[in-house]
């Protein structure tokens, strides 16, 4: 698996020079990090190069790191291509208040109602995305309930308080 | 001269669509599902799905409780095969903490996943036939399902919502009645299915009714993210259990049954074969099941026996920490995926070495699957979509998670 992360870092790098952030394994997946406004022609050169082939986009998802200052919010691509079994993930970082990622409907549809489901917990907003609307929360909702700063329960409750336990 | 419009003609041309309300609620659905089809006549013009009526916020709520309170979230995923989501979820925690399960209890997990396979596509089969018309061999066939509950019962005491095994292995042996059960379920079972394929299988209705109903080529299903029965019924031959052995699932022999078409005749074959496949890795997995311990020694992780807690020192200070939520968690990321009964289950887990996760994120099978629902109905009849629904196998619970 290292020698798939040569060979998709060394590609990426002639092609995107700086665009490429970071290439590492953790534990048997390689990750590359990437510039936002070079995501899509990184995730369509990694579906179209004839070497590579990852047609298969397996999931996709929202990050939200509230203290890393200018890269709140991250969006996890995990592609696979079945041929050759390799599964890869590839991430990118925005910061908070730049919400506008461009949508990938176009290279796979299955990623509309994935990105719908993003745009519903984090607030993504999805550039050209046919059909951007909430999808598991009601349509009247306000805010976005996945991002860090919303807990889960009520804050006047110490049974359960991170100060006493853990985190 | 001026032209005058031709007001009748025009009216004519005007087509006039009937919009239905398939669901929320709909007997014919099989859970909380709401579709508005715009209709001319019979034909579906065009279809709108709305999902989310059971959300329950799963990835928030596994932000917020340790690892070991999160299995009991996963059963309520597909419910229709509730062990294979455990022990998926307990294989993700495993890969994270570099945990390895001895093999006797990996083999006792592939019997519990195998026969949660069957459960699953028992309950899919069956509605199908309950669709077409086919009352008889529902209500005749699901006995089985009862039969699988049972030896779930005498593993783990739950029958539905499982929570069945533990990190690091199972929580306890199986007993004595619960191999007995196995045994007698492998003995009725065969007999049982193959009357259930000799009612339906080659049934004149049966065959009219699915064939050609709900199609999708193989190149759209990948497209559209399908895994499991029915990627494999639009003929890709992907299936996880073989890409990406776990849980020593390179130890059997089996095949993977594939279709041709995508139809809802296919997807029902392949669930069909697939329940075969499965007998057949229990049987090998019965021959072979090693001796040993059947958890792994992961103090740190695995609850103590409770005779121990009472009398050492040692037992005691682990189980208070397993249970408070003080054990400490490597940092990392991992990705483990499973072959659940509808397609590739996968867990994101990201944990920043607190005692919860940072980030979970379930890749569920049918949420991604389900959104090719519009494009398969569309220009077909009403009652076919029904039967392409239920072909899909979309479990509520995990569309909306």
């Amino acid at each position: 698996m290292s020698e798939l992360l040569d060979i998709i870092s060394a590609k990426l790098k002639t092609q995107f020079g700086e665009g490429l952030k970071s290439a590492e394994m953790l534990y048997d997946f390689p990750v590359f990090v990437v510039d936002k406004k070079n995501i899509v022609n990184v995730l369509m050169l990694l579906k179209d190069d004839p070497e590579l082939e990852f047609t298969f986009l397996t999931t996709l998802c929202g990050l939200h790191f509230p203290d890393n200052k200018g890269e709140e919010f991250g969006i996890m691509y995990q592609l696979h291509n079945m041929k050759n079994n390799w599964r890869i993930r590839i991430k990118t970082f925005m910061p908070d208040g730049d919400m506008d990622m461009p949508t990938v409907t176009h290279l796979w549809p299955t990623a509309n109602w994935m990105e719908r489901q993003e745009y519903d917990f984090f607030g993504f907003n999805f550039i050209n995305h046919p059909d951007l609307k909430r999808i598991l929360n009601m349509d009247e909702m306000n805010y976005f309930p996945m991002r860090k700063e919303y807990p889960l329960e009520d804050a006047g409750r110490d049974d359960k308080s991170d100060k006493m336990f853990g985190r | 001269m001026t032209t005058t419009k031709d007001i009748s003609t025009t009216q004519e041309a005007e087509k006039q669509y009937n919009i239905l309300n398939l669901g929320p609620t709909h007997p014919a659905t099989h859970g909380i599902f709401q579709n508005v089809l715009k209709m001319d006549g019979e034909i579906i013009m065009h279809a709108e799905p709305t999902i989310g009526y059971i959300h329950r916020a799963f990835e928030k709520l596994a932000e917020h409780r340790p690892y070991n309170q999160i299995t009991p979230i996963t059963d309520r995923l597909n419910y229709c095969s509730s062990p294979i989501n455990n022990m998926g979820w307990h294989m993700t925690v495993e890969k994270l903490i570099g945990c390895n399960v001895p093999k006797r209890a990996e083999y006792m997990r592939v019997i519990i996943m195998e026969l949660s396979r069957i459960a699953d596509h028992v309950i899919c089969t069956t509605i199908i036939g309950q669709d077409t018309g086919a009352t008889t061999g529902f209500l005749y066939f699901f006995q089985m399902r009862e039969k699988i509950y049972e030896i779930y019962e005498e593993i783990c005491g739950a029958r539905l919502t499982t929570n069945i095994g533990r990190i690091g292995g199972m929580e306890r042996d199986f007993s004595q009645t619960a191999w007995d059960k196995l045994n007698i379920f492998l003995k009725e079972f065969p007999e049982f299915l193959s009357e259930f394929q000799k009612l339906v299988e080659r049934n004149r209705i049966f065959m009219d009714r699915t064939i050609d109903c709900g199609p999708i080529t193989g190149e759209r299903a990948l497209a559209y993210g399908f895994t499991g029965p029915n990627l494999r019924a639009a003929g890709v031959d992907y299936d996880v259990r073989v890409a990406n052995p776990y849980c020593s699932y390179g130890d059997f022999d089996f095949d993977i049954p594939i279709g041709q078409n995508g139809d809802t005749y296919d997807r029902f074959m392949v669930r069909i074969q697939e329940m075969w496949e499965s007998i057949r890795i229990i049987r090998q997995a019965l021959e072979k099941m090693p001796s040993g311990d059947f958890h792994a020694d992961v103090p740190e992780f695995y609850l103590p026996p409770k005779e121990d807690v009472y009398s050492k020192m040692e037992a005691l200070i682990f189980h208070f920490k397993i249970v408070m939520g003080e054990t400490d968690i490597p940092k990392g990321e991992v990705y483990h995926s499973v072959e659940g009964g509808n397609g590739e289950l996968g867990y994101y887990l990201m944990s920043d070495g607190g005692r919860t996760p940072y980030r979970l994120h379930f890749r569920r099978p049918c949420f991604i699957y389900y959104q090719a629902y519009p494009e398969m109905i569309t220009g077909g009849l009403l009652s076919d979509a029904i039967l392409t629904m239920s072909s899909l196998n979309v479990i509520a619970g995990e569309l909306d998670a």
